[in-house]
């Protein structure tokens, strides 16, 4: 057996924190949430903020008329499904080009919350779909994003989260015939954040961009666990995802699983994470999975380097009369600008660098 | 008038057996408006020298002294040793990505002059600048020195000499890797910088042929960690032609 099947073991019960899936997660900070016996609240939480009003329909239905599509053994999404009774629905239109990107904040409440999205890209659509998340909050997520055949949807969660907050999620897509899925995930805040970024493919032609940020200070855990599942033929995925950590206890978890089937002819993928130690007392853990069923692909590779702060960069700005503080700030900044700048928001971008400064010279990095 | 003196510089490299001595002694004073041509054989510390004095903490200081205008330069931090008034041409430019270079010489400007450039004036003062070393204002955009050609790093060196205007430039081989053309524009360059705030130069090079337009005041022989002669800028026509075999030997 693969063990990247391992994650699809049933496990009703409770995780213990020996499970695959679990053996990175601070079991006892989740608040309950992984845990049936906690009483947690069936929550809608995501408003529009801005954007566009046509070309799209947003509404909250019943859980029972949008039936989860794809399957999964995550013990937080199996409680989502069974206990949340309305779901938040966004459909883009058919051929519809929605100009300004779609935003979304969240409105927590104070309770345990469990919370159930759909985002269905229409055939031939284009849109940008952007999720705020900030406050303090202990929420359990699912989002299943469908792409039809042909649309095109830019899809980017900000975790700026106070560092109280507890967020387990799941971010799924189903990624249609020629349809095209690109993603950024930025966490930022938190005290626990668990997300698993997943891909499947319904139809050759399709393409999915995971890229990702993560910058964890003092105590902070963030986790991303990524999963691809290359099961058509002719599908493309790229994953890029970059952290840094700096103070005591700081941590990060990166999985990055790529399943190409034996059906999956002409796949072609990469995947790569690359994580910035700034100081002593952080661990970053990063584990890239690539299997292999069929030799007709185009290409599969995968790499990982986790490393501390480049002295030779330092050293240049430095001698160029920059302030080591500054330096380092300019050296973090251009790290995680690669990512950051294809936002494309000029003050979303401003506002994670500038939360990203604040953090490093909170713990003084 | 400004002027660095380095006495009996020793300095040293940790390696698998220790700290190893590369610098044995080295005395050297350039002051405001000289230039100093240092030329000696690969692996001989000529490098060591330049990055000692710009504080790169690979270095050990063993002994000796480095003081620009009186003022202890090897207590300083590295920054404080450019905003003092030393810079240094690095042989080998380092990458910095995601760093645009219009960034990190606005911000490096800010840091020397004590205040922000007004945008207007910096932005023309870095495009004419850019124009005099014929670079493409597109590098403007770029990060800095990353996938530039060794050429484009060193103008990109020369650039920052201009638009900074230290008071003493180590140039450390910028004219390695330059074609005919560049090696003009970027000699011109220094020149000009020499003209108009009457730098002190130090020059470590391999060729005579950046001498032709960088006429140096003084030449000396590096060898095994230190400056084993001095002369004008006839010595350097010798070592053309005789190589360093006679230093190397003793
Ligand atoms: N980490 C190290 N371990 C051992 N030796 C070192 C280390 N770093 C530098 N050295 C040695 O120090 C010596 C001086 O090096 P340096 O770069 O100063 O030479 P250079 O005169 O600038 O040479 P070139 O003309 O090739 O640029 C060399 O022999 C080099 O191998
Ligand atoms: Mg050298």
């Amino acid at each position: 057996m693969s063990s990247l099947t391992s994650n699809l073991l049933k496990h009703a019960d409770t995780p213990t924190g020996r499970e695959e899936a679990w053996r990175f997660t601070p079991l006892k900070r989740l608040a309950g949430l992984h845990d049936r016996e906690t009483d947690v609240v069936d929550q809608p939480s995501l408003f529009q903020k801005s954007g566009d009003q046509a070309g799209f329909s947003l509404k909250l239905v019943a859980a029972d008329s949008v039936p989860p599509i794809s399957t999964t053994d995550d013990v937080i999404v199996e409680r989502i499904r069974e206990s949340v009774a309305r779901v938040t629905l966004l459909e883009i239109n058919r051929n519809s080009e929605v100009s300004q990107p779609i935003t979304f904040n969240r409105k927590n409440s104070i309770d345990k919350e469990l919370s159930r999205t759909v985002i269905r890209a229409g055939a031939n659509s284009k849109a940008t779909v952007i999720i705020e998340n900030t406050g303090g909050s202990l929420i359990g997520e699912e989002i299943e994003i469908i792409l039809d055949s042909g649309a095109t949807l830019n899809f980017v969660t900000l975790q700026e989260w106070e560092n109280t907050t507890v967020h387990l999620a799941r971010h799924h897509a189903i990624v249609g015939r020629d349809a095209t899925f690109n993603s950024i995930t930025v966490s930022v805040g938190g005290s626990v954040v668990r997300i698993l970024p997943t891909v499947e493919y319904t139809g050759p032609g399709a393409s999915a961009e995971l890229l990702g940020v993560y910058f964890a200070t003092d105590g902070q855990h963030l986790e991303h666990r990524i999963h691809v599942d290359h099961g058509v033929p002719h599908a493309k995925s790229r994953v890029n995802y970059k952290g840094a950590l700096a103070g005591n206890q700081a941590r990060s978890v990166w999985i990055g699983d790529v399943f190409i089937r034996a059906i999956a002819e002409g796949t072609d993928t990469y995947e790569l994470n690359r994580n910035l130690l700034l100081t002593d007392g952080a661990r970053a853990d990063s584990v890239p999975n690539l299997e292999i069923e069929t030799g007709e692909i185009i290409g599969a590779g995968h790499a990982s380097t986790t490393g501390r702060f480049d002295d030779e960069q330092l050293f240049y700005l430095m001698s160029r009369g920059i302030a080591s503080e500054e330096a380092r700030r300019l050296v973090i900044r251009g790290f995680f600008s690669e990512i950051i700048g294809k936002i494309g928001d000029e003050i979303i971008e401003e506002r994670l660098m500038s939360r990203i400064d604040n953090d490093l010279a909170k713990v003084g990095a | 008038m400004s002027s660095l003196v380095i006495k009996n510089l020793r300095v040293g490299v940790e390696t698998d057996s220790g700290l190893t001595e590369i610098l044995k002694g080295v005395d050297l004073t350039v002051n405001s408006g000289e230039t100093h041509a240092i030329m000696g054989p690969n692996g001989s510390g000529k490098s060591t020298l330049a990055y000692s004095i710009a504080g790169h903490p690979k270095y050990t200081i063993m002994g000796g002294t480095v003081t620009l205008d009186g003022v202890d330069v090897l207590e300083m931090s590295v920054d404080e040793r450019a905003k003092a008034g030393l810079f240094l041409a690095m042989q080998y430019p380092v990458e910095v990505p995601g760093v645009s270079v219009s960034n990190f010489l606005r911000t490096a400007a800010t840091a020397l002059r004590g205040e922000a450039p007004k945008i207007r004036t910096w932005v023309g003062e870095v495009k004419a600048a850019m124009t005099k070393l014929n670079m493409d204002p597109a590098f403007s955009e770029r990060s800095v020195n990353e996938g530039f050609s060794g050429g484009e790093k060193k103008r990109h060196e020369i650039l920052q000499l201009e638009l900074l205007k230290p008071k003493i430039a180590i140039l450390d081989e910028t004219d390695s890797g330059l074609d005919v053309d560049a090696l003009r524009i970027v000699s011109e360059g220094v020149n000009r910088v020499k003209a108009e705030s009457n730098i002190g130069v130090l020059l470590i090079t391999h060729y005579t042929r950046i001498l032709r337009y960088i006429k140096p005041d003084f030449v000396h022989v590096f060898a095994n960690g230190h400056i084993v002669e001095e002369g004008g800028a006839e010595l350097a026509d010798k070592l053309e032609e005789n190589g360093y075999a006679e230093y190397i030997k003793s």
